[in-house]
């Protein structure tokens, strides 16, 4: 394998008195997705924003192509400029059309041609059911159709990394699906995703690797047919009964 | 320079937290906050060698103009400073009335002017009317002219028992005028209350009252209370305008002394004792919008 995109090592993240994150060690591939699992307050978001600079680690690092972002010297947006992120509760920008949404970052940011980054926009809305919905805005927009929306928005500026925090946790059930094909699909054209989620069966389909998250450290890792299927941590085990027990594996 | 913001120093870890105490932590670390407190230190000396350079650079420009030391004789005297004091300081202790009774008026009157506008329903049209006209009509005349029309024109309606004094119309051109600013406040803080809570409200069973007096204004009161401390230090220095109306406060009696004297330093006098006013309410009022802010944010770097 190359050189991995993104590589955690030994972060550490506090806040106050509570250890978040105690020396959490992944690395996500070129064209790998890694799934991040655990217990709600395990860290996987703390996680995410550390490697998205929302957070400053308190200790470690994160490498992005071999880069330490976590260097107080670097620019913390011109690093951001690199990686998508979608969060749990889509974060659109109420006050701007859908198409406005996704075209922000790569006319203002990046500087391209609008009329280019426009047609880009509408065809990849296009490819996730939401061509008629371009010109809306997004309180009119369902919660599965706001978060491929936000999707598209991550994905508009061609990032080296996807970042999804749970972004379907606050879905109905019965739109989940439609959030988690178009994931399927974003990976199958060889996106390199990190996504932090509670879907252990779409987990299973699409993950290359899936870590498990307990105590501020990863506790597991590995093909997802053995962390989910025949973990060998006593704890994988008890999380994975409970999420059984729930009904959503 | 804007200053960088501190970063917080850790707090001690006083228990050991579950999972045992961290590790020490790695030179890397200790090397990053390393450079964070020179960069600090940096941006704050940087910050005040600019400050200085920039005091410095305007008192040589202003002592060495021509006219400084004429000026500084009538505008600047110690001295005339000094006897001015006492008699000013009689003067602001009206306007602090004024500002006391002036203030808690504005906020009922302005709450009530709000909660006409938030009416709903066309029984209430006239009422609703009313209230856009009245703010319409005092948001608009400038204050000086509310308090010549006030002042001078209750007067001289010579109904029976109306008050002829300078402070009480003087107060009551002031509340007209600033219940106008305020109740547009409020209704912008009672509009920014999500639509959703009226609607748990009043699926609870909540009267339309209820739910503005114990959901709605509650979460309105917490985000205008910022732009209420701002009008609140405009009000400060507004109430010096009645001495338009021949009321013998701070400004007022600096006008006299200057007439007494042919120096204008009772002036600075009044302006400085405004300021000294209006500093501590400014400061209250930027603790009050970072408390908001830090409450309302989870934290993070952004």
């Amino acid at each position: 394998m190359s050189a991995p995109v993104l590589d955690v090592r030994g972060v550490v993240k506090t806040f106050g008195d509570t250890v978040v994150l105690r020396g959490v060690d992944l690395s996500v591939g070129e064209h790998q997705v890694v799934a991040l699992i655990g217990g709600s307050g395990s860290g996987k978001s703390t996680l995410l924003r550390c490697a998205s600079l929302l957070e400053t680690v308190d200790d470690g690092q994160v490498l992005l192509d071999g880069e330490d972002v976590t260097d107080p010297r670097v620019d913390a947006d011109a690093v951001r400029r690199r990686l998508g992120v979608v969060f749990q509760a889509y974060n659109l920008f109420p006050h701007m059309t859908v198409l406005d949404n996704v075209t922000l970052a790569p006319t203002v940011v990046h500087g391209r041609p609008k009329a280019e980054v426009q047609e880009e926009a509408r065809a990849m809305l296009a490819r996730m059911g939401l061509a008629d919905k371009a010109g809306e805005y997004p309180d009119r927009l369902s919660g599965g159709q706001q978060q491929r929306v936000a999707i598209a928005r991550a994905l508009g500026v061609r990032p080296r990394v996807l970042l999804l925090d749970e972004i379907t946790s606050a879905l109905d059930p019965e739109l989940v699906g439609e959030v988690l094909a178009v994931v399927r699909e974003v990976a199958a054209q060889g996106m390199t995703i990190l996504m932090a989620t509670h879907e252990m069966g779409f987990a299973r389909q699409v993950a290359d690797t899936v870590a498990f998250l307990d105590g501020g450290v990863v506790l597991e890792s590995g093909p997802p047919e053995q962390v989910l299927g025949d973990p060998v941590e006593e704890r994988t085990r008890r999380f994975l009964a409970r999420v059984i027990d729930a009904g959503r594996l | 320079m804007a200053l960088r913001r501190r970063r917080r120093p850790r707090p001690q870890l006083t228990t050991v937290p579950p999972g045992g105490a961290l590790p020490a932590p790695s030179p890397l670390e200790l090397s990053r906050r390393a450079w964070r407190r020179r960069r600090a230190r940096r941006s704050t000396l940087v910050a005040l060698a600019s400050t200085l350079l920039f005091a410095a650079v305007a008192y040589l420009v202003v002592t060495s103009a021509p006219g400084w030391p004429r000026v500084q004789a009538t505008f600047f005297s110690p001295s005339v400073a000094w006897e001015s004091l006492p008699e000013i300081l009689s003067g602001l202790w009206l306007n602090l009335q004024v500002l006391v009774v002036g203030g808690l008026l504005v906020l009922v009157l302005g709450l009530l002017v709000a909660l006409t506008r938030a009416l709903r329903g066309p029984a209430f049209a006239p009422l609703r009317i009313l209230a856009t006209g009245y703010v319409d009509l005092f948001r608009g005349i400038p204050l000086i002219i509310t308090l010549y029309l006030v002042g001078f024109g209750f007067p001289a309606l010579g109904l029976q028992g109306m008050p002829t004094s300078p402070f009480v119309l003087g107060t009551v051109a002031i509340v007209l005028t600033y219940s106008a600013y305020v109740a547009e406040v409020f209704r912008a803080g009672i509009e920014s209350v999500h639509p959703s809570q009226r609607a748990a409200a009043r699926s609870l069973g909540l009267t339309h009252r209820q739910t503005m007096r114990i959901v709605v204004l509650p979460q309105a009161m917490r985000t205008v209370t910022p732009a209420l401390l701002n009008d609140f230090v405009a009000l400060q220095k507004d109430v010096g305008l009645i001495s338009v109306l021949g009321a013998v406060d701070a400004v007022r009696s600096a006008q006299i002394l200057v007439g007494q004297s042919f120096n204008f330093t009772p002036y600075v006098v009044a302006g400085l004792l405004f300021v000294l006013l209006a500093v501590p309410s400014a400061r209250l009022a930027d603790a009050v919008t970072a408390r908001a802010r830090r409450r309302q944010q989870s934290g993070g770097l952004l």
